[in-house]
């Protein structure tokens, strides 16, 4: 915090108000609600509600298909976040060498990050369909293909789909990080060492792993939660349910099943993974300050 | 990274029955004005009733809501936090990023709730207030505010600034770059939601674009690879032509 700051009995509420009003409807109301929600069993018919205890978390987690959802979106998060991570920065030190037209290149790659996870499913859609599909008739030559009922392959549907666009996310920062990075260090390291690749691995990468953390939380929360509108439009869980991410199994439970109990459950599940996550963040964002 | 994106946009240029008997084309056919006037014009929806052109204002009117409100407030918590003295300000500090933690979709049941409780069903305050509950703009503009030397503000002192005359004078024209790039993030991320108005909106007034996407807007082929290319048109070229601003503002707001 600031050294000099100011002192009064009135302004600084009236500054933050509008935030804490729209934050306590919407957030604080909604959390509240949902913790409620998890605790209790609601009558089927909707006269009134029970407490229950931790019955609706045992019967989340005993439920099979939660546990086939759960392996799912960690296999999910892993695969995501390694190869656009990997491919974002093969491209960023890429552009970052390329001397003429280095802002073509750069817009080239920014803005698949602008396109919404539900268009690019709806997209991977044609590309996967049985009867129009480049990718499905092309991979369907190669080993028989078929999304339609083979896990592996809607596990390889959804990957491409999830991926594509998280590369140029993971492309912007790299290239921010790299472009960070001071020149004087990189020409010492040049009269040093000759061989470009060893440059980059003892070199550039440690000096972009501040970067590379932060781009590891970023691509779990995509794959953690944005990925919904591509799930939603790609596979919807098929072969059967093997493809649902946390997040939309909890969707699909509360607003189709209408299972308040469990879907409130669920969230507060979800809601731990993700405190995990956000700590890790937090202290990282901030270390990074005192870093530069 | 652009090869997907080409085969929709040529496609949606032939004729349908190219597609249908072909497949997919790889080069411009000459259907391009007929597809796209008929997708942004014809009615469609349940009633036939609304284009996708009403769609469009739509977004827009959700997007600009969720990015200036979130600015506005944002930057006005943000100088509470780093800027003012009293007892409040750290239990208010967390109580604003602790929200970090839930995003939209895991408070979506509740926050229907609130919405219809508070009628705000089918109402664009309804499709903008939730989604502005957001504290990473106030986390951007705190971090920033947090940059700026500490003899500005004394400076300013001497020179009798009040606390409304510092904000409004000094930090605003400061922040410019800041809120040009939260505005860009925001616009995208408002622009882009689609879980949230297929809950909110079960009237087609307030159908949104990427909503659109789903509920079977168009019906044949050629024209929903028109719809998918329009509908990626706006958040695109707001990146690629404010790309500077969003970068600088990003990394390098010192």
């Amino acid at each position: 915090m600031k050294k000099v700051q100011f002192n009064s009995y009135f302004t600084q509420y009236f500054f933050v108000a509008p935030q804490l009003i729209i934050i306590l409807i919407f957030l604080y109301l909604p959390i509240v609600q949902t913790f409620t929600d998890a605790f209790t069993i609601q009558d089927p018919f909707g006269f009134g509600r029970y407490f229950a205890g931790f019955d609706n978390f045992t019967f989340v987690l005993s439920d099979p298909a939660y546990l086939t959802a759960l392996r799912f979106t960690l296999i999910f998060i892993f695969v995501i976040t390694f190869f656009s991570c990997s491919i974002g920065l093969l491209l960023a030190v890429q552009a970052n060498n390329v001397i003429h037209g280095k802002s073509a290149y750069k817009t080239l790659l920014i803005w698949p990050y602008a396109i919404a996870p539900a268009v690019v499913g709806v997209t991977a859609n044609y590309f996967f369909s049985e009867r129009l599909g480049l990718l499905y008739s092309f991979f369907h030559n190669l080993w028989g293909f078929d999304w339609y009922d083979n896990v592996h392959d809607a596990y390889i549907y959804v990957f491409i789909a999830a991926s594509w666009k998280q590369i140029s996310a993971n492309f912007i920062f790299f290239l921010a990080g790299l472009q960070n990075i001071q020149k004087s260090i990189i020409e010492a390291s040049v009269i040093d060492c000759k061989s470009s690749f060893r440059r980059f691995w003892t070199i550039t990468f440690p000096l972009l792993m501040p970067t590379t953390f932060f781009l590891i939380i970023i691509n779990i929360t995509y794959a953690f939660f944005d990925t919904l509108g591509i799930i939603d439009t790609t596979t919807i869980g098929a072969p059967s349910g093997e493809t649902k991410t946390l997040v939309f199994k909890a969707y699909i439970d509360g607003f189709r099943g209408l299972d308040l109990g469990s879907a409130g459950a669920q969230s507060i599940i979800m809601m731990l993974i993700v405190l995990v996550i956000t700590v890790f963040q937090f202290r990282f964002i901030e270390g990074r300050i005192h870093y530069n | 990274m652009i090869v997907p994106i080409w085969i929709i946009f040529a496609s949606s240029t032939h004729s349908n029955s190219v597609i249908q008997s072909d497949g997919m084309q790889w080069f411009m056919g000459d259907q391009f004005i007929k597809n796209y006037d008929q997708v942004l014009n014809k009615k469609g929806g349940f009633s036939e009733e609304v284009t996708a052109t009403k769609l469009f204002l739509n977004s827009f009117i959700m997007a600009i809501g969720i990015a200036t409100l979130t600015i506005i407030t944002s930057l006005m918590a943000a100088y509470t936090i780093v800027y003012f003295r009293f007892k409040f300000a750290v239990p208010l500090f967390w109580a604003i990023f602790i929200t970090l933690l839930v995003p939209l979709e895991l408070r979506i049941m509740p926050s229907y709730q609130i919405v219809s409780d508070l009628h705000l069903i089918n109402t664009y305050t309804g499709l903008i207030l939730p989604l502005s509950a957001s504290a990473i703009a106030t986390f951007f503009f705190r971090q920033f505010y947090l940059s700026i030397p500490d003899e500005l503000l004394e400076a300013a002192k001497l020179d009798g600034a009040n606390s409304w005359k510092f904000f409004i004078d000094f930090l605003l024209p400061l922040s410019k770059t800041m809120m040009a790039a939260m505005f860009i993030f925001m616009f995208v991320y408002g622009y882009n939601q689609y879980l949230w108005p297929i809950i909110m909106t079960t009237s087609e007034k307030y159908w949104t674009v990427i909503m659109g996407m789903k509920i079977i807007f168009m019906a044949n082929t050629v024209e929903r690879f028109a719809y998918i290319i329009l509908s990626m048109m706006p958040p695109v070229f707001i990146i690629i032509f404010l790309q500077r601003w969003f970068i600088q503002g990003l990394f390098q707001s010192k």
